[in-house]
């Protein structure tokens, strides 16, 4: 579960990204994050995985209380998220495989279980077949989807995708936004910020929008304001 | 450590520094630089020493015994003079054996050719330890019944000294130096080799790694690399070494410098090399990787 209650931002150089937000997004919730260039949708997202601390206001992640987290900590609330980033951030010099055993080792987890727990997961996306190829050798598509096995792969209550749809074509993005619904309705909470207003519309999932670093509306069904300008 | 965290980290290590070969190169490649130039440096400066104690010990004090000693006499001042503290040897020169050898440094002077032997005294060269103490030492030597007169180079042995203690401050002042500066150049070129990572640390810390868990393959990776240049850069000293050796024996003007064995030396010099190789390496991994955990 998240929770943010009168969260306040402000970056040092003055810039208040996050005005006051307070939002609870259930858990095995599926929510969009929209809002145009500079609204603080990646501050929030920044917020929730502990790369700034608020200046004021209380964050809950999945039981852990993010502003005021511990260095010891920190990385122990992290493993409850999956993160997905627009620009894949996979590693050009490991395998599809060595990609996903990498963040599974940096967990503690066995050989035995990455044996077991890889070919699962690049099968949930699609990519059984890839687990020796390396990134450059996938299409775009293919690459979001190994960078969406590498969030599921250790088993995260949460995945947090930050523009995930933002390299790809529209039929990729489909098919891609298709697969996190897949994801959502196994039981994790997926939490997708975009600019994608079609896509958006698509779903009809909770849409929560954000301007000025405030929420302007928050609502089911879909995105049903003006346009999202990026 | 979990036995496969430990063989894990090892293995991390060692891959990581073979896929990133360029730069794994180049900071193996300045850790030799840096440990060469300091242990030719700290070599020269152990010869320079070396040779400095050989020049040392040649240093003597010549004691006169006294003409009225009977030989008797003067067997018995050898014993007195050996027992003086800081006297290492004592050998006895006789009236003849001086004229022979002061005649043999004048060759080309008629004048001090075919001299009386009675005109010189006997005598007893006398070598000591510690040259600081060559003041107190002459003292001692006259206090010695039969002894009619001493001389000693003091001047000289001062000169040794001085020439001693600077040598030895200007050494080590310049082996810090170098040191520090090996520190920071070799810690900056795997700063360079972390920064080459960052997204990888930053994958790493955004799925729950721990610092400890991100930090270790580092470790292990700047181990191998100053363990590595350490090694190379003992056997391209010793070749180099071994080299200059054979250069200096075989110039006719160098016959007067002492070349210390290698084999006395390759145990401090490997020794030297592998705790500075391992010092640089792991520090420099440490001192590159901190920034990237702060967040």
């Amino acid at each position: 579960m998240i929770r943010l209650k009168d969260v306040e931002m402000e970056y040092e150089n003055g810039t208040e990204a996050i005005r006051g937000i307070s939002l609870d997004i259930a858990d095995g919730e599926f929510v969009f994050l929209v809002g145009p260039s500079g609204s603080g949708k990646s501050t929030l997202i920044k917020l929730l995985t502990g790369e700034v601390i608020p200046s004021s206001g209380r964050i809950m992640v999945n039981g852990f209380a993010v502003s005021t987290i511990s260095g010891r900590q920190l990385p122990m609330m992290r493993r409850t998220l999956g993160v997905i980033f627009q620009d894949f951030r996979l590693i050009g010099k490991k395998t599809v495989y060595d990609n996903l055993s990498f963040v599974m080792r940096a967990v503690g987890a066995s050989s035995k279980e990455i044996q077991k727990r890889i070919p699962y997961v690049l099968d949930l996306v699609g990519l059984k077949d890839k687990s020796r190829d390396y990134p450059d050798e996938l299409s775009g598509g293919e690459q979001q989807r190994v960078a969406i096995a590498r969030a599921l792969v250790n088993n995260p209550s949460t995945i947090i995708a930050d523009e995930p749809t933002g390299n790809l074509d529209p039929d990729r993005s489909l098919e891609l936004m298709s697969l996190l619904v897949r994801i959502n309705q196994l039981g994790t909470t997926v939490v997708v910020v975009t600019h994608e207003k079609d896509l958006v519309n698509r779903f009809g999932k909770r849409v929560v929008t954000l301007e000025h670093g405030q929420i302007i509306s928050d609502q089911v069904g879909g995105y049903v304001g003006g346009n999202i300008h990026a | 450590m979990r036995d496969h965290k430990f063989t894990y980290f090892l293995h991390e290590g060692f891959s990581n520094m073979f896929s990133h070969g360029f730069m794994s190169f180049a900071a193996i490649g300045i850790t030799v630089a840096c440990l060469l130039i300091m242990g030719t440096f700290t070599l020269v400066a152990v010869n320079a020493d070396a040779n400095l104690k050989d020049m040392e010990s040649e240093n003597e004090i010549l004691a006169f015994v006294d003409d009225s000693c009977t030989p008797e006499e003067t067997q018995a001042i050898q014993e007195e003079l050996r027992a003086i503290d800081n006297v290492t040897s004592v050998e006895y020169i006789s009236r003849e054996d001086a004229a022979k050898s002061f005649e043999e440094q004048y060759p080309d002077e008629e004048m001090f050719q075919d001299l009386d032997p009675e005109i010189f005294r006997d005598r007893y060269a006398i070598h000591i330890a510690d040259l600081r103490q060559i003041s107190e030492t002459k003292t001692a030597i006259e206090a010695v019944p039969g002894v009619a007169d001493t001389r000693a180079e003091e001047q000289i042995a001062g000169g040794f000294i001085t020439l001693r203690n600077v040598a030895t401050v200007v050494c080590v002042a310049l082996i810090l130096i170098l040191f520090m500066v090996s520190i920071f150049i070799i810690s900056n070129t795997i700063k360079l080799t972390t920064f080459d990572r960052r997204e990888e640390i930053a994958i790493m810390r955004m799925v729950g790694a721990t610092n400890g868990f991100i930090r270790w393959p580092f470790v292990y990776e700047g181990f191998m690399i100053g363990v590595l240049g350490a090694a190379i850069a003992f056997f391209l000293q010793w070749a180099l070494y071994e080299a200059v050796c054979q250069g200096v024996a075989a110039n006719d003007s160098l016959q007067l410098i002492r070349m210390v064995e290698f084999s006395e030396l390759w145990k401090p010099v490997a020794a030297a090399f592998a705790g500075a190789g391992v010092v640089v390496g792991v520090g420099g991994s440490l001192s590159a990787i901190r920034k990237f955990l702060q967040v």
